[in-house]
């Protein structure tokens, strides 16, 4: 809702995310390169970037899917290390909806929703159900909390994957092209979820392609390409006046459609 | 388009040309589809209706079925001599022991019964409580069997294993075999795939090892090396000797079979579960195992079915399995000469395990296939 970027910030709160420098290799491949980002509490992030820029990479480096060679990550005031038990303590209170769903098959929505807050949380079954039977509503899907994943359409299943999260009360999402695998009348349904979030003052970190999206809820736009952080902006800033050649080039590849 | 089409009218189905469909058109396409189908054709039914008569005239129609000793039998060599195994019946299910004290046959029949009440149960699809059922046969049935048939307790009165033999045996020690195997191969499928390469190591040369050796040499070993490396004079019982080996051979087929259900499993499931903060034992034991052993049990049930024939190798260490035990029978003084009933019978009751268990993992193939088509 808010375009207006500098009031916006103004209420942000403090840093949730700081990335550091940070440098990851594929092998020889030298995937992110120097990358600096600081995420405040509340702030709504767009990545964006041509394929193969480093957007996933980047976004699976912070709740440790994949780790990173140099330059550190410190989420929530922890530093990311090799140290399981910090991962763990980070994955807890960061959320992750990825563009394949990876809703767990064998479990029903609800079963999907509770696990982790039962096993992770340790909180009561009841009480999780209770909670998990929230999110549902939420996301506009409490009537399918008893069927399995395999019987929901695609932007269900996403919905129910953004719940998952959810029910862990996490203080970061990170989103990784999660509408791009609906068809396009699942979109919208799945898009208004996460407006909603955004409203309530989530922080979130998002890859996607839906520029209407970043317009109307992020605070910034990064865009990325060969692995850095080639321009950052407001919105409004970002796709009026884009200052890189690379990311008129991509943008005006993008609009075309 | 005109306005003809506008209104859609289905054209309605005609059932397909007389030739092309029914009985008749699929005997001339599959079994006189050629001269070659024809003559083979032909050549099957020239042997089946020579040989099959035979077949079951000896052994149903002219068969002996009454009496109590050979002498009925020894009259009319035409048919064949159930009577033998009639009468010999308890030995070669239960064992010497057992056929040689009637009053105590009540112990292996009341372990089979609970056995299938068990198990019939749970190979049906719409059971409620399945995981209790499975549960009861993994736990209490096991100490039910040795209570009952090892005895001792409670007043029974001891058989110990080197009384074991029959049916009896062949189940104790593919039962053993599959309990243990189980745990042990998932065990070692999971450490197949660890990210720690020590573990890795380990695993793949223990499966590589076992797969790589024939079961007769293991339990060869088990039998002769195993006791060379315990202090002389202590007995080490036979019938644990082979289900040693028994189960440690079976452990990497079954990692094996486990390993291919691991291999099916999305990177995605391993990313959510990890995303949402679980650690290893617990991402494995809720999201990838369950996933897994489903997509695997196939598999397994077909490792189960080559260890249930298998454990007929243990003659070679002097055990009486299912098999011997009904050679041994038809070479007593009473029954000599009777060996083919012998066999046929071992077989039989072979064939009826591993048909029913292969069946099985048919029809739970075709169940996982639609379901995953949805
Ligand atoms: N596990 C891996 N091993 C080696 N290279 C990888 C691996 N994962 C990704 N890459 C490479 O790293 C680069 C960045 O990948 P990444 O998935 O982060 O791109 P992306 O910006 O998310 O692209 P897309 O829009 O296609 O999702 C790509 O060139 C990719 O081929
Ligand atoms: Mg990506």
């Amino acid at each position: 809702m808010t375009t207006d970027a500098p009031t916006a910030s103004a209420e942000l709160g403090e840093t949730v995310i700081n990335i550091d420098r940070l440098n990851k290799w594929y092998g020889q491949f030298h995937v992110l390169k120097d990358i600096d980002l600081n995420v405040k509490r509340g702030e709504r992030i767009v990545i964006c970037g041509p394929s193969g820029s480093g957007k996933s990479t980047l976004i699976r480096c912070i709740n440790r899917l994949e780790s990173h060679q140099e330059g550190t990550i410190t989420v929530d005031g922890i530093e990311l290390t090799e140290d399981t038990k910090h991962i763990n303590d980070i994955r807890r209170e960061v959320g992750m909806v990825f563009q394949h769903f990876n809703l767990f098959p064998h479990l029903t929505v609800l079963e999907n929703c509770t696990l982790a807050p039962i096993w992770v949380r340790k909180t009561a079954k009841k009480e999780a159900e209770e909670i998990a039977m929230r999110y549902l509503e939420r996301v506009k899907i409490p009537e399918q909390a008893n069927k399995y994943p395999g019987q929901l359409s695609g932007g269900q299943q996403q919905r129910v994957a953004i719940a998952r999260s959810l029910c862990m009360n996490p203080r970061v999402m990170l989103f990784d092209e999660p509408t791009s695998a609906l068809d396009p009348e699942m979109i919208a349904e799945v898009l208004d979820v996460m407006v909603g979030l955004a409203e309530d003052g989530m922080t979130m970190l998002c890859v996607t392609h839906e520029m209407g999206f970043a317009r109307k809820v992020a605070n910034r736009v990064i865009f990325m390409d060969g692995g850095q952080i080639v321009e950052q902006n407001e919105p409004e800033a970002f796709f009026n006046n884009p200052q890189n050649e690379r990311t008129q080039l991509f943008l005006s590849q993008i609009l075309q459609h | 388009m005109t306005d003809q089409n506008s209104q859609f009218v289905p054209i309605p189905d005609r059932p397909a040309p007389a030739t092309t469909v029914g009985p008749v058109a699929w005997i001339r396409d599959n079994l006189f589809g050629s001269v070659s189908s024809s003559l083979t054709t032909l050549l099957f039914l020239y042997l089946f209706f020579t040989y099959v008569p035979l077949f079951i005239d000896w052994a149903i129609l002219s068969a002996n079925w009454t009496g109590s000793d050979r002498s009925v039998c020894d009259a009319n060599r035409e048919g064949a001599c159930w009577t033998f195994i009639g009468v010999r019946l308890e030995q070669i299910l239960f064992g010497l022991y057992f056929g040689s004290n009637p009053d105590q046959v009540w112990r292996p029949v009341t372990v089979f019964i609970v056995f299938f009440a068990l198990l019939i149960p749970l190979m049906m699809e719409r059971t409620p409580y399945k995981k209790w059922l499975a549960l009861t046969l993994l736990i209490p049935f096991p100490v039910l069997f040795y209570v009952l048939i090892h005895g001792g307790s409670f007043g029974i009165p001891v058989a110990d294993t080197t009384q074991w033999g029959g049916f009896l045996l062949t189940f104790a020690l593919a039962f053993v075999g599959i309990l243990f195997a189980l745990p042990l191969g998932i065990l070692l499928a999971l450490g197949r795939r660890s990210d720690m390469p020590v573990i890795r190591a380990i695993c793949v040369t223990y499966i590589e090892f076992w797969r790589g050796t024939p079961l007769i040499t293991i339990l060869f070993m088990a039998s002769v090396m195993l006791p060379l490396f315990f202090p002389a004079g202590v007995e080490f019982d036979k019938v644990v000797r082979a289900m040693i080996g028994i189960t440690l051979f079976q452990s990497a087929y079954t990692a094996e079979a486990v390993r291919g259900g691991l291999s099916a499993i999305p990177k995605g499931q391993y990313e959510a579960a990890m995303a949402l903060g679980l650690g290893y034992w617990r991402r494995t034991a809720f999201i990838i195992l369950p996933q897994a052993l489903k997509i695997s049990i196939p598999s397994i049930v077909n490792t189960f079915i080559a260890l249930f024939k298998d454990t007929s190798l243990v003659s070679i260490i002097g055990l009486l399995d299912l098999l011997n035990m009904a050679q041994t029978a038809s070479r007593s003084l009473e029954w000599n000469g009777y060996d083919m009933e012998g066999y046929l019978f071992a077989g039989f009751i072979f064939w009826m395990f591993c048909y029913g268990m292969s069946r099985y993992s048919q029809n739970l193939e075709r169940k996982l296939d639609t379901d995953r088509r949805h």
